[in-house]
């Protein structure tokens, strides 16, 4: 099994990126051996739809869990095209949040938890 | 000619000018590029007519030709298209109609079919026509419709364009192709912060500018000596003035009200064409 987390940085120790489509980095985690990949979120910077462009992304790598923060509609509606799991509302270290999966303490989200554009932040 | 009227900060006094400049003006015509929210006709008693709907083409995706290649996804700048396994995805409110998927299509699966943005309306009077785009409630992306109201402006005569406020793509759209650009100001620090703004975007697209003050006496003189240092042209002040404001609160143009006004704006459209004339002649010498 394949799970993407969305990650602040490159390694277990990092924290979760609560965003999913402008996420720094992610984890591609397999839960059995803990080996894992690091990925630069090439969408992170995106004028618009980063979140069905990220879903593309996490899919080609043939992901069957996504663990993050919050998902908007438009991301929504493409993880759940793609088949991918998806599991919100983490926060805190990686590697705990997937000892919060391996024993089932995370839920699986029944549509998005935020609007369109909930990861671009405020004005700067 | 054609006068765009900005600012960067909004409610500084940019429909207040266009409206009586364009008043001003023998035959002029007045373009109202705000299609977020336009406002000039507020100023006239005739109802605004629907003259035309504005959309944008879209791809519509014929799902049996597509063998989901995905390189429409690929191409989308947007990110308006998504191929996931065997699913395309289309995000409508992400597409800007530029008709790269359709070309890009090896198996010629994507057409197109018009996405209605808004509308375009006329009204005014009857020796100044006002012209104005209506973006639909809902719509993200109101640059199509401020191309086409521009389009509408007749061509040798004056045309006023009233722009959107800031410096982003709507108001640097009803500023472009312009003969000169008024920016108006208000005399406070938001005023002049927001002025340097959009001095930065003029300057880039080139054209001649020159300040209207609006609101003048309230606030401090760092507009007018921030005008100064830079050689920008200060082509008015308008003085803070109760009388001024009651008027705009009733929808009465200031030179309908108080006509000595109308010396002001033919000023500052003699001191535009001027401007506009030298730079002309400069251009010229240059050649």
């Amino acid at each position: 099994m394949k799970i993407a987390m969305t990650s602040k940085g490159k390694d277990l120790e990092a924290e979760v990126d609560t965003r999913f489509g402008r996420c720094v980095y992610f984890l591609i985690v397999d839960p059995d051996t803990m080996e894992f990949e690091a990925m630069e979120n090439e969408s992170a910077s995106a004028s618009g739809g980063a979140g069905p462009q990220a879903a593309q992304a996490i899919s080609k790598k043939g992901v069957d869990v996504l663990i993050t923060g919050n998902v908007g509609p438009n991301a929504y509606q493409a993880l759940e095209a793609s088949g991918i799991k998806v599991l919100t509302g983490s926060n805190g270290m990686i590697k705990d949040m997937i000892q919060k999966f391996k024993s089932g303490e995370l839920d699986e989200a029944g549509g998005a938890n935020v609007g369109s554009h909930a990861g671009m932040g405020g004005r700067r | 000619m054609k006068i765009s009227v900005a600012s960067g900060k909004g409610g500084t006094g940019k429909t207040t000018i266009s409206v009586n400049l364009a008043l001003s003006i023998d035959n002029a015509t007045l373009i109202d590029c705000d299609v977020e929210e336009p406002n000039c006709h507020l100023f006239f008693k005739e109802p605004m007519e629907k003259v035309k709907n504005i959309g944008i083409p879209i791809p519509v995706f014929d799902l049996d030709k597509c063998d989901r290649c995905g390189k429409c996804a690929e191409f989308c700048q947007y990110n308006a298209i998504a191929v996931i396994k065997d699913k395309l995805l289309f995000f409508e409110e992400l597409c800007h109609g530029c008709g790269g998927c359709m070309i890009i299509c090896p198996q010629d699966a994507i057409t197109e079919t018009e996405h209605t943005l808004g509308v375009i309306e006329k009204g005014g009077t009857h020796d100044m026509e006002l012209y104005h785009g209506l973006l639909n409630i809902g719509e993200p992306f109101g640059v199509p419709i401020i191309k086409a109201v521009k389009d509408l402006a007749p061509p040798n005569k004056e045309a006023i364009f009233d722009s959107p406020p800031g410096t982003a793509c709507p108001a640097v759209e009803a500023m472009s192709d312009s003969d000169f650009v008024i920016l108006v100001t208000e005399p406070t620090p938001f005023g002049l912060h927001d002025l340097k703004l959009a001095v930065d975007v003029v300057k880039r697209i080139g054209t001649p500018f020159g300040v209207v003050v609006n609101r003048g006496g309230i606030g401090d003189d760092r507009v007018d000596r921030f005008c100064e240092n830079e050689n920008i042209p200060l082509l008015a002040t308008i003085p803070n003035d109760l009388k001024i404001a009651r008027l705009y609160s009733k929808g009465i143009p200031i030179v309908e009200g108080i006509p000595e006004y109308k010396q002001v704006f033919v000023g500052i459209y003699e001191d535009i064409k001027k401007i506009v004339k030298n730079k002309d002649t400069e251009t010229k010498e240059v050649q």
